[in-house]
């Protein structure tokens, strides 16, 4: 028996797609006495890998995804893995074509060739499919299968090749050893390593692995199932694996995907089959593989049904048999992206929850964070870093896998809410909300009102102005009551809740050097100043954008939005010297008070001053208000372009806050607000920019809009690469555009979500310095324009106002017209009403 | 000949490691799950030639538990023509019990006009290995008996059975009605097809209660023989050992 190394930089424990492909990176950047384990045999372990149906469609609505995937296709090619067979997503009705002139929009704004295409077309391609059961489908000439056990074998021995890489098979990972917070050693039955770096890359059975450091990997093992048909003659008579076009059936939510002479059909259509990692048999307990269980007829056979409708003369054919069935077990995630970063134990990073198509791109996105802190291609929706305690147990991700598994292949709109595991977290005041008819959606667990349906008469008060949606789709989670809470905040003034705002605070006498390191905005501010500042990664791309109040000469309290508070929160964790962060999130809430009326609002309320003159912009004070049992931190600041405050009370005082300022605003029109204005409606007008739409990883400072004229000689994260960036022309520059014209070729209104490519006029696509084509970062209405406003970054000479460029919505095209270059509002662009 | 009736069990898949149930009544399948064993598999395949052949028709039957309805419609997916479940606990039932089961459904359906010329099970139950069910069926039914065969052929009356014995092949003419356990190697069991296996859902399945209490010694528990250990030759590596691996092929006999 061999056994395993004394020692290692980094232990990658797994060698399906994701490990081969991490040590494989791993040695390209330079990295040397890498160690990868596995308990099962080469060069198939047993996990997911060694099932996978291995084809690739490329086009996904989610832009991180399709980079990885596209990134994957590149490599797959290299090693000569890929073949490329087209792939078809068939639809059986209209509202599956309609969701595939929506893919349309996402192939065209990530580059990739597609076409809808007819039945016919399918026929030619596909012949024993019968075109009568179809109305269209989308056409994706670049799908194809890969060898993705092969890919892995390259990949290792390429590692093994430069002499960095030990492999060591059919060895149990026994226990992780953790000391101080930090990742000391892989205990294994074949000895002990000890590791300065640990990579838990082993798909399934991450969780158990993550549990034996205390680190919680939320995703569960589940099982999509897969038949196989045949011989086929029709397929028997070809060369080589593949030569017939992949096949979704996006209604019946299988695919038919042929493999030499058989076809696999494979399904996500059963009801979602969850199993626990500890539950998977070991090699010897299991029938063919760990991660094959025993095909659960019942489940299967709806599908045979409608598989047999779709192609009858292949599936039907004499001796076509199923020869081999599985319950395949893959890995799934609450919110579907894979877990990828750095835990909190220093030193143990997690790389898991990754299908074949985003295997080598996951591969070289974590090998070059591990090793320069960053990668190319944005992956901050995959980071473990996101996930809120809650979000972290397995009852969570049980939930809401069980209800996802079923819309693998569904219809999702872009704003639709999960219906399990709701409720875990309420602000304060929800009593009250939930009286005043407060619709709730949910970011990381907490239930934010979007708009309450008490305010649905000032709908009828403000009429056309509230850019009513005429089309089911556009209108679907969402209502002309937002539309008509921000007039009434731009007449009037509107009470936010802000509660899920992650708040934390940083003190000590390092409490300055940590902020400053970590902003790029001057933070050596006099205390009670507010800061809005970028925070950049090395490379200067964005990993937030938030505001900072310094409270006192050692302390400073961080306030950014929720969804991305935890990413935030380990960011600065990390980068404390000589400080303390604590927090104060489930401490603190945050009510906004913002309108023309506010400053009338809460002087009824205060005795403080809360002049302009003493109480300027970008100032935070404690304040007494009437009625609230508790000092009120106001902060004048605001996102939604109207003068105002954050008032930040503890917990226990919040309702009362929020009683006080909905009373007091009565006589003066205001009204609650939901988050439908704040994050979308408010802040558009104002050409704000939110983290994760425009703001991200792959964007700097200088693209935009956001260069002040200084920048701070303090260091900074970032601050070389940002100085950089400052000197020559943006790839791209972000640019506020109007529709012009909404009606389409039914006479029917339509308003765009988001996601949409930006065009020429004609169509025809644009490239910017990057060679990426524009798209529509985020969409809604500006209701005090009377307009739709997109935000888009264009490219440079594209990038001028009154440029008239279109939109490509459900594949039909809309005149829009730049409006602003950079990050002027199209709204009271000299901001008046904010003063 | 008219009618085949043939007798399977639910029986666990293992290929590898067999765990058993904490009860040691019964094999703990969740992780391989359940099937025919290869013996049951060819009777099934056997049964479905012979009754093609003839123009009559396979029945599949099981005594088991409702679960076992899984086992019946694979049956039914690669040929039988009808089901029936006699409903009993497995692990209460020895294989006398068994066996009278099996004869009271035989004479009920011959009563009810349904007769079956040729009885097929499998050589024994890949879980219990008791070997005893189909000489027991056989005495039952006052029928000539014959074990271990793997084709079968029928010509006037007479069934014309082949299998491998201890002193060399074997063949046997029997007359029929007769019983006969099967051994896998002489026929392929085939695969269900997509039809095969819709029309198999579409199959009423005949479902009667046990005819009586069990009357076996009944079962004190499992308990697994210690794990026979296995070794490994190294064939060689590289292209080196592709010669070393043809002639092991060809031991084997899989080799062409």
């Amino acid at each position: 028996m061999s056994s395993v190394p004394a020692t290692a930089k980094v232990v990658v424990i797994g060698a399906g797609i994701v490990g081969n492909s991490l040590v494989h990176h791993l040695a390209e950047l330079g990295w040397t006495d890498i160690v990868q384990l596995d308990m099962g045999p080469l060069p198939n372990p047993g996990g997911s890998t060694g099932h996978a149906s291995n084809f690739i469609f490329t086009v996904d609505h989610s832009r991180e995804i399709t980079d990885l995937t596209l990134d994957s296709v590149r490599q797959y090619k290299e090693m000569g893995v890929f073949t490329e067979s087209g792939g078809f997503e068939v639809a059986r009705t209209e509202e599956r074509m309609e969701e595939l002139r929506r893919r349309m929009s996402s192939a065209k704004a990530w580059g990739i060739e597609a076409s809808l295409v007819t039945p016919e077309f399918v026929k030619e391609k596909v012949p024993f499919l019968d075109a009568d059961q179809i109305v269209g489908a989308f056409w994706t000439p670049g799908v194809g299968v890969v060898d993705s056990l092969r890919a892995g074998t390259i990949m290792r021995e390429n590692a093994l090749a430069k002499g960095v890489l030990t492999v060591v098979p059919n060895v149990e990972v026994e226990d992780l050893g953790v000391e101080d917070g930090r990742i000391r050693k892989v205990v294994t039955s074949q000895g002990d390593i000890e590791a300065e770096y640990v990579v838990i890359a082993c798909g399934v059975w991450s969780p158990k692995i993550g549990d034996m450091a205390g680190v919680k990997i939320a995703l569960t093992p589940a099982v999509h199932q897969m038949i196989s048909v045949g011989p086929c003659p029709q397929l028997a008579e070809r060369e080589g694996e593949i030569s017939f076009p992949i096949v979704r059936d996006m209604d019946t939510f299988c695919y038919e995907r042929q493999h030499g002479a058989d076809m696999e059909v494979g399904s996500y259509a059963h009801r979602a089959i969850l199993h626990e990692p500890e539950d998977i048999p070991s090699l010897d307990q299991a029938k063919l593989s760990p991660t094959e269980m025993p095909f659960t007829e019942d489940d299967f056979d709806p599908q045979l049904e409608q598989a047999l409708e779709l192609m009858p003369e292949l599936l039907g054919a004499e001796g076509a048999e199923i020869r081999y069935a599985i319950n395949g077990l893959l890995s799934l995630t609450a919110d579907g992206s894979p877990i990828l970063g750095e835990s909190e134990v220093k030193g143990l990073w997690v790389s898991a929850a990754v299908w074949i198509k985003e295997g080598p791109g996951v591969g070289r996105a974590v090998a070059e964070w591990m090793t320069h802190g960053h990668s190319e291609i944005d992956i901050s929706h995959s980071d473990i870093a996101r996930f809120y305690p809650h979000e972290r147990e397995r009852e969570h991700v049980r939930a809401r896998t069980s209800e996802s598994f079923i819309k693998t292949y569904g219809i999702v709109h872009p704003a639709e809410q999960y219906e399990s595991d709701r409720g875990v977290r309420w602000s304060p005041m929800a009593d009250s909300q939930k009286s005043l008819g407060a619709v709730f959606y949910e970011t990381v667990g907490w239930e934010r009102p979007w708009w309450y349906e008490s305010n649905a008469g000032l709908v009828e008060k403000y009429g056309d102005a509230v850019m009513p949606r005429e089309n089911e789709w556009d209108s679907r989670w969402w209502s002309p009551i937002i539309n008509a809470e921000h007039l009434a905040m731009r007449e009037n003034a509107g009470v936010i809740d802000l509660t899920a705002f992650s708040t934390f605070d940083i003190t000590g006498p390092g409490a300055l050097a940590s902020v400053q390191q970590t902003c790029v905005a001057q933070c050596d501010v006099a205390v009670g100043k507010v800061i809005y500042t970028p925070v950049l990664d090395a490379k200067g791309g964005f990993l937030s954008d938030l505001t900072v109040m310094r409270l006192g000469e050692d302390h400073f309290r961080v306030v950014t939005g929720g969804a991305h508070g935890r990413a935030d929160l380990q960011w600065f964790t990390r980068h404390l010297t000589d400080a303390e962060i604590h927090d104060s999130t489930e401490e603190i809430s945050t009510v906004g008070l913002w309108g023309p009326k506010a400053r009338d609002i809460l002087s009824s309320l205060t005795s403080d001053d809360v002049t302009d003159a003493g109480f300027g912009f970008l100032t935070s004070r404690e304040i007494t208000v009437k009625g609230v049992d508790s000092p009120v931190l106001a902060s004048r600041i605001s996102y939604v372009g109207e003068l105002g405050w954050e008032l930040y009370v503890p917990f226990a005082a919040a309702a009362q806050l929020w009683d006080a300022l909905l009373e007091a605003g009565q006589d003066h029109g205001a009204v609650p607000v939901g988050i439908g204005v704040y994050g979308s409606t408010g802040r558009l007008e104002k050409g704000y920019r939110a983290f994760g739409a425009e703001l991200d990883a792959e964007r700097s400072i200088v693209e935009a809009g956001m260069m002040r004229p200084k920048v701070k000689a303090a260091d900074f994260v970032g601050r070389e690469a940002y100085l950089a960036q400052r000197e020559s022309a943006p790839a791209a520059v972000l640019c506020t555009l109007t529709v012009d014209d909404h009606t389409s070729a039914s006479g029917v209104k339509r308003y765009m979500l988001g996601g949409e490519p930006i065009l020429t006029p004609a169509g025809e696509l644009l490239t910017d310095g990057h060679g990426h084509h524009p798209y529509v970062t985020s969409a809604g209405s500006a209701p005090s324009l009377g307009k739709h406003v997109l935000l888009a970054y264009l490219p440079l000479d594209q990038a001028t106002i009154g440029n008239q460029l279109s939109v490509s919505y459900m594949e039909e095209l809309y005149p829009v017209t730049v409006g602003s270059v950079d990050a002027t509002a199209l709204f009271d662009p000299q901001n008046e009403r904010i003063r | 000949m008219g009618n085949v009736l043939v007798c399977i069990k639910r029986v666990p898949d293992f290929s590898g490691e067999v765990l058993l149930a904490e009860d040691g009544q019964s094999a703990d399948a969740r992780f391989v799950g359940f099937t025919l064993s290869d013996h049951d598999s060819c009777a099934v395949e056997l049964a479905v030639q012979l009754a093609s052949t003839s123009g009559g028709q396979a029945t599949v039957l099981t005594v088991g538990s409702p679960d076992s309805v899984e086992q019946l419609r694979s049956a039914l997916g690669v040929g039988c023509a009808a089901a029936v479940l006699v409903e009993a606990d497995p692990v209460a039932l020895g294989p006398a019990d068994v066996a009278r089961e099996i004869a009271a459904v035989v004479r009920d359906h011959e009563a009810a006009g349904t007769a079956y010329d040729l009885v097929l099970l499998g050589n024994d139950a890949a879980d219990s290995g008791d070997f005893q069910v189909g000489i027991r069926l056989a005495h039952e039914l006052g029928r000539p008996v014959v074990t271990g065969m793997q084709t079968a052929a029928v010509t006037d009356g007479t069934v014309r059975l082949q299998g491998d014995g201890p002193e060399g092949r074997e063949t046997y003419e029997v007359p029929l009605p007769a019983v006969v356990t099967v051994m896998e190697g002489g026929v392929e069991p085939r695969y269900p097809t997509i039809t095969g296996r819709m029309k198999a859902k579409k199959i009423e399945i005949g479902t009667r209660p046990s005819a009586q209490a069990p009357a076996g010694s009944g079962r004190v528990r499992l308990t697994l023989p210690p794990p026979t250990p296995s070794s490994a030759e190294l064939l060689g590596e590289g292209p080196e050992a592709a010669a070393s691996v043809v002639d092991l092929l060809n031991r084997l006999g899989v080799g062409r």
